[in-house]
């Protein structure tokens, strides 16, 4: 497998209308380096949601334009919030499903599954139906999912916000480092700050109305980033930063 | 031995009853002519075995016909209501429209259009069991988790694609239930349209009434509920073998 690296992204003027709505999303400019680790703060109904969804071409602007560089086709993989598995796959065949809906043969995609399952640590697993994982393994599951095609943009819908704190920090740290090795952009959409601090290079905070950007902030911490930082003062100052953004209105 | 155990509270009232039918009869306090001695049925069923098990092989066969016919095309018109919003809006009401005739009023036709025989009586089947099959399909296929959904755009799936990986599987624990239903209605489809179409255990139970041969009556519709209970378990063994990895239902 080639190492994926990531893309730049540029959203230009975007807005997004629902039916019978206000504005979700009015006038949004955000660019994206390739390779970046963006957290994308905001309180419920901002529409960060909304903005993966564009991102991954899964819904039209009604304005404005997104900018993928380079394009390519199927680079975008999509974590939701939870791990949406098909139930009636083997943990093996859920991971290999994108390369089979790519039209990769059979023996390759579960070469390429079992790979993506070691590198979430699930392997041992690979048999096993959902039904029969922990809510943590089954959204190890749902990430090997989204690294199977070797996504060259990993876009996650608050992914780990059902899991207990403990599983939850693990996979942070699986997430983290799989983003170093890779190079892949990663754009992570969280409403915890601690979160958000914790994994990204840069946090952007949506206002709770039309997803305006309240501040964009590369924060200022070690690339290599343990459990020991979580209780650091670096830690600490930049949550102050972020969770004055949210509060400001 | 456990699975006897857990049958056992429910064959001790079938006992009771069937004990209290037993003496209530020989007592004299119901007629005989009005509701027979188990004991009677039960010879009843020895003395006619031949006539009532071919007559049972001749509605199982109808009524299992009928009922693959409206699993085949029930399916097949739920996917067909559920491509678009549209579609849906402009037939669905019809469906429910023609769930409502009763099958008894329209049986009279079907023996005009297909003759007496087992034409008729299959098509009585299918017309009564395709209903439960179109809803159930229908509102599996699309309460289909739009997660999902998007997971298979994402990859480029295509809509037949999208239909067979996803929605089907998705929606087989609703088309299991809408099958289950669906499959005891087919019973009820095949002896009403052997009560006019002639063959089977309807036209026993039609012919034994004419005769007042009430064992008789007894006996076929026994073997008729056995049927049904038949198809039955039949649907939920499928259902235990396709759904008990992954659902909660069969878990």
């Amino acid at each position: 497998m080639q190492p994926s690296g990531g893309v730049a992204l540029d959203l230009k003027g975007v807005r997004r209308v629902f039916e019978n709505r206000l504005a979700v999303i009015e006038n949004l400019h955000l660019a994206v380096e390739a390779g970046e680790f963006l957290a994308i703060l905001g309180p419920s109904g901002c529409g960060k949601s909304t903005l993966l969804r564009l991102i991954a071409r899964l819904a039209e602007p009604d304005a404005g334009s997104i900018h993928i560089e380079p394009e390519t086709q199927f680079q975008t993989a999509f974590v939701f919030q939870d791990a949406h598995l098909l139930p009636w796959r083997t943990v093996l065949d859920n991971a290999a499903l994108p390369l089979e809906l790519m039209g990769v043969a059979r023996d390759e995609r579960h070469g390429r599954a079992r790979t993506a399952l070691e590198q979430v640590s699930l392997l041992e697993a690979a048999d096993r139906y959902p039904a029969q994982l922990s809510g943590g393994m089954r959204m190890r599951a749902s990430l090997a999912r989204a690294l199977v095609t070797n996504p060259r943009l990993l876009l996650l819908d608050e992914p780990f916000a059902a899991l207990d704190e403990i599983t939850r920090f693990r996979l942070d740290t699986q997430l983290r480092e799989l983003w170093r090795q890779r190079g892949m952009t990663v754009i992570f959409v969280t409403h915890s700050i601690s979160e958000a601090a914790f994994l990204a290079n840069r946090a952007v905070v949506l206002a709770r109305r039309q997803g305006r950007i309240k501040l964009d902030r590369r924060l200022e911490l070690p690339a290599e980033r343990g459990n020991e930082l979580r209780t650091s003062p670096e830690l600490g100052r930049e949550m102050r930063l972020l969770l004055a953004a949210m509060e400001e209105e | 031995m456990k699975r006897l155990q857990q049958a056992i509270p429910a064959l001790i009232p079938l006992v009771v009853v069937t004990a209290a039918a037993e003496f209530a009869v020989r007592q004299g306090l119901v007629r005989a002519y009005l509701v027979p001695a188990p004991s009677s049925v039960l010879q009843a069923m020895i003395e006619s075995r031949q006539e009532l098990l071919s007559a049972l092989l001749t509605t199982s066969l109808s009524a299992l016909l009928g009922f693959l016919l409206s699993t085949v095309a029930g399916t097949t018109i739920a996917v067909f209501l559920a491509s678009s919003r549209a579609i849906q809006r402009a037939f669905y009401p019809y469906a429910v429209f023609f769930q409502t005739v009763p099958i008894i009023a329209i049986a009279p036709l079907l023996v005009i259009w297909f003759g007496y025989g087992t034409r008729t009586v299959v098509a009585s089947a299918f017309v009564v069991s395709i209903f439960p099959v179109i809803a159930n399909t229908l509102s599996g296929i699309l309460s289909t988790d739009p997660a999902l959904r998007d997971l298979f755009r994402l990859y480029g799936a295509s809509t037949p694609v999208t239909l067979f990986k996803l929605r089907f599987p998705a929606a087989l624990p609703q088309i299991l239930t809408g099958l289950r239903v669906a499959s005891g209605l087919a019973v009820i489809g095949a002896i009403v349209g052997e009560f006019i179409g002639g063959q089977g255990l309807g036209s026993v139970v039609d012919i034994a009434r004419t005769q007042q041969r009430v064992d008789k009556v007894f006996a076929a519709v026994l073997l008729a509920s056995v049927l049904g209970l038949t198809l039955f378990g039949l649907i939920n063994l499928i259902s235990y073998l396709t759904l008990r990895r992954w659902h909660a239902s069969e878990q």
